[in-house]
């Protein structure tokens, strides 16, 4: 039924893979010009009062930033008997559960290195048993990591099937929810490139996973990875995952969807991640913090709670234009995690929004004046 | 990280309104200054145009680089000055002569034509041709009783905007 409805769409659209357009997201001509009729007067050049007020509220609060805002946890302690059992629980958390947590790790990585190492080389002829042993190991490394954090993750719904043409798509708060789907399902997963030991993890254990890396930066990865894409979905027998949203956001909000992962013409199995700040804020804010220092942050914590769902398999309807399937599914994530949605790109954390958006303003307001000088 | 909330005292917080003619309250005072640290990522004690420019909301706005020139290097005090104008408790005058400001980019207390061809090109931008704008700003100048030369002030902006219903009010988010 998937591939009735949306085989691929030539490769002129593979430039614009990561620019969904703004407009299709905001309502009709936002706020600026309520349409005013009449003659056109010098007052009504002269008040610039709706532009001014819209960069105002933009000043004083604006939808966009607060998608990256982190929690700061709501201080308990200062309180003369509640102060003693929180200095117990900072002396519990950092000097008892976190070398716990160290050692469970160094294990984990111990039993993995000492296994992956010899599979990966001694198993060369024998693919198939090799690919099997390796994701067995990877499922079993990140369960090592999510004890690390004392993870609680409650999975809700059908667990993930092994079989191609299909993509999973999930909202991305850390790089820590990669963690917890994979110890479930070996999926292959498309991520930025990171420098550091991440990034070293990268190259040579995920590698074997079928993952897919790419720098946000260079467009030439992007058609590279729109290629990958498609090779890996319709070829590999282990699924795909894919975060959408392209960056990390802080869990009560969701940024547009790239709609790469909406246009192969498979199904599309959405994921939703909520997590609950009770005892850590699982928002990884890479500006503030690096990777190490917040899996650090995790592993000082009391636990790490979440919830996920595997939600029902979407496929693009007829007539539907892969921008609106991408908003669907983030409908039925959004709805699911009881997140808000907001209409901007998360790129624009490394980038300025188009000049498009502005010439859309001014293009209205022009119109409206010089209609309304040919009133009489 | 500290709660930074916490380092404005009253008599900072007194202070401040003093400076915006209690167009805040202090709960808003409070909340803009957690807005203000948000913004000022560096902790430089001003908000730089590449901070300001993170906001889309604000980088699409016609008006952000000449706004930008006045909101350079502004401290906290000073910022909230700004947004005062935009207070539902700042009077019409205050909103008039803060709308004049930013017409009268060379603060000389005059708005001339090609100031307001300034502001108008920012507005319009290509859709509207330079000749157009200009013969647009003639004729409507003329028909409200100034010519091409005439230099507007205050009182004149006053008497054009002061019965015109302008709304320009933003409210600043309490927690």
């Amino acid at each position: 039924m998937s591939s009735t409805t949306g085989r691929f769409r030539p490769s002129s659209s593979e430039s614009d893979l990561d620019r969904p357009n703004i407009e299709d997201y905001l309502p009709s001509g936002s706020s600026i010009q309520q349409e005013p009729r009449g003659k056109l007067r010098l007052r009504d050049l002269l008040d610039i009062s709706p532009t001014l007020t819209e960069a105002a509220g933009a000043i004083v609060d604006d939808s966009f930033t607060r998608c990256f805002k982190s929690n700061s946890p709501e201080p308990w302690n200062w309180n003369i008997y509640l102060f003693p059992l929180w200095c117990c629980g900072v002396v519990i958390r950092y000097f008892i559960l976190f070398p716990v947590r160290v050692l469970v790790l160094t294990l984990g990585w111990i039993i993995f290195l000492s296994s992956y190492i010899p599979v990966h080389f001694l198993l060369k002829g024998h693919d198939r048993l090799r690919k099997k042993l390796e994701r067995f190991l990877v499922e079993l490394i990140c369960s090592f990591f999510v004890a690390s954090w004392t993870g609680v993750v409650k999975y809700h719904g059908p667990r993930p099937s092994m079989r191609p043409n299909q993509v999973f798509v999930a909202n991305h708060t850390s790089m820590i929810d990669f963690i917890i789907l994979e110890q479930m399902t070996a999926f292959a997963v498309i991520m930025q490139k990171h420098a550091g030991w991440v990034g070293l993890l990268q190259s040579t254990i995920l590698e074997s996973m079928g993952c897919i890396w790419f720098n946000r930066t260079e467009s030439k990865d992007r058609e590279i990875v729109a290629r990958k894409l498609r090779e890996h979905v319709q070829g590999a027998d282990n699924p795909l995952l894919i975060f959408p949203e392209g960056t990390c956001v802080n869990n009560h909000y969701t940024v547009m969807f790239k709609k790469g992962a909406f246009e192969l013409g498979c199904s599309v199995c959405p994921v939703a991640i909520k997590y609950n700040k009770i005892f850590v804020d699982a928002f990884w804010n890479s500006r503030k913090q690096s990777f190490t220092k917040h899996l650090l942050q995790l592993m000082t914590s009391w636990a790490v709670v979440c919830d996920v769902w595997y939600l029902e398999p979407q496929n693009m309807r007829s007539g539907e234009t892969p921008i609106e399937f991408a908003e669907r599914v983030r409908d039925i994530i959004s709805a699911r995690a009881g997140l808000k949605k907001v209409p901007w790109d998360g790129y624009l954390k490394h980038s300025r929004p188009s000049p498009k958006h502005r010439e859309r303003k001014q293009q209205s307001f022009a119109e409206s004046v010089l209609r309304r000088l040919e009133e009489k | 990280m500290g709660n930074t909330s916490s380092m404005l005292t009253q008599y900072d917080i007194e202070e401040v309104q003093e400076r915006c003619n209690h167009t805040f309250s202090q709960q808003e005072i409070v909340s803009l200054y957690q807005r203000f640290c948000q913004l000022d990522r560096n902790g430089r004690g001003f908000i730089s145009s590449d901070e300001f420019l993170s906001i889309p909301e604000f980088a699409v706005n016609p008006l952000s680089q000449r706004l930008l020139r006045m909101l350079n290097g502004l401290n906290f005090k000073e910022f909230v000055a700004f947004l005062s104008a935009f207070s539902p408790r700042a009077t019409l005058q205050h909103k008039i002569e803060f709308i004049f400001k930013v017409y009268d980019s060379d603060c000389n207390g005059k708005v001339t034509f090609s100031d307001i061809l300034d502001i108008l090109r920012d507005l319009t931008g290509q859709f509207i041709s330079e000749q157009q704008r200009e013969q647009v700003l003639t004729r409507v100048l003329e028909e409200s009783g100034y010519t091409k030369d005439s230099a507007l002030n205050i009182s004149d902006f006053m008497k054009i905007l002061g019965n015109s219903g302008t709304r320009m009010e933003v409210e600043v988010p309490v927690d």
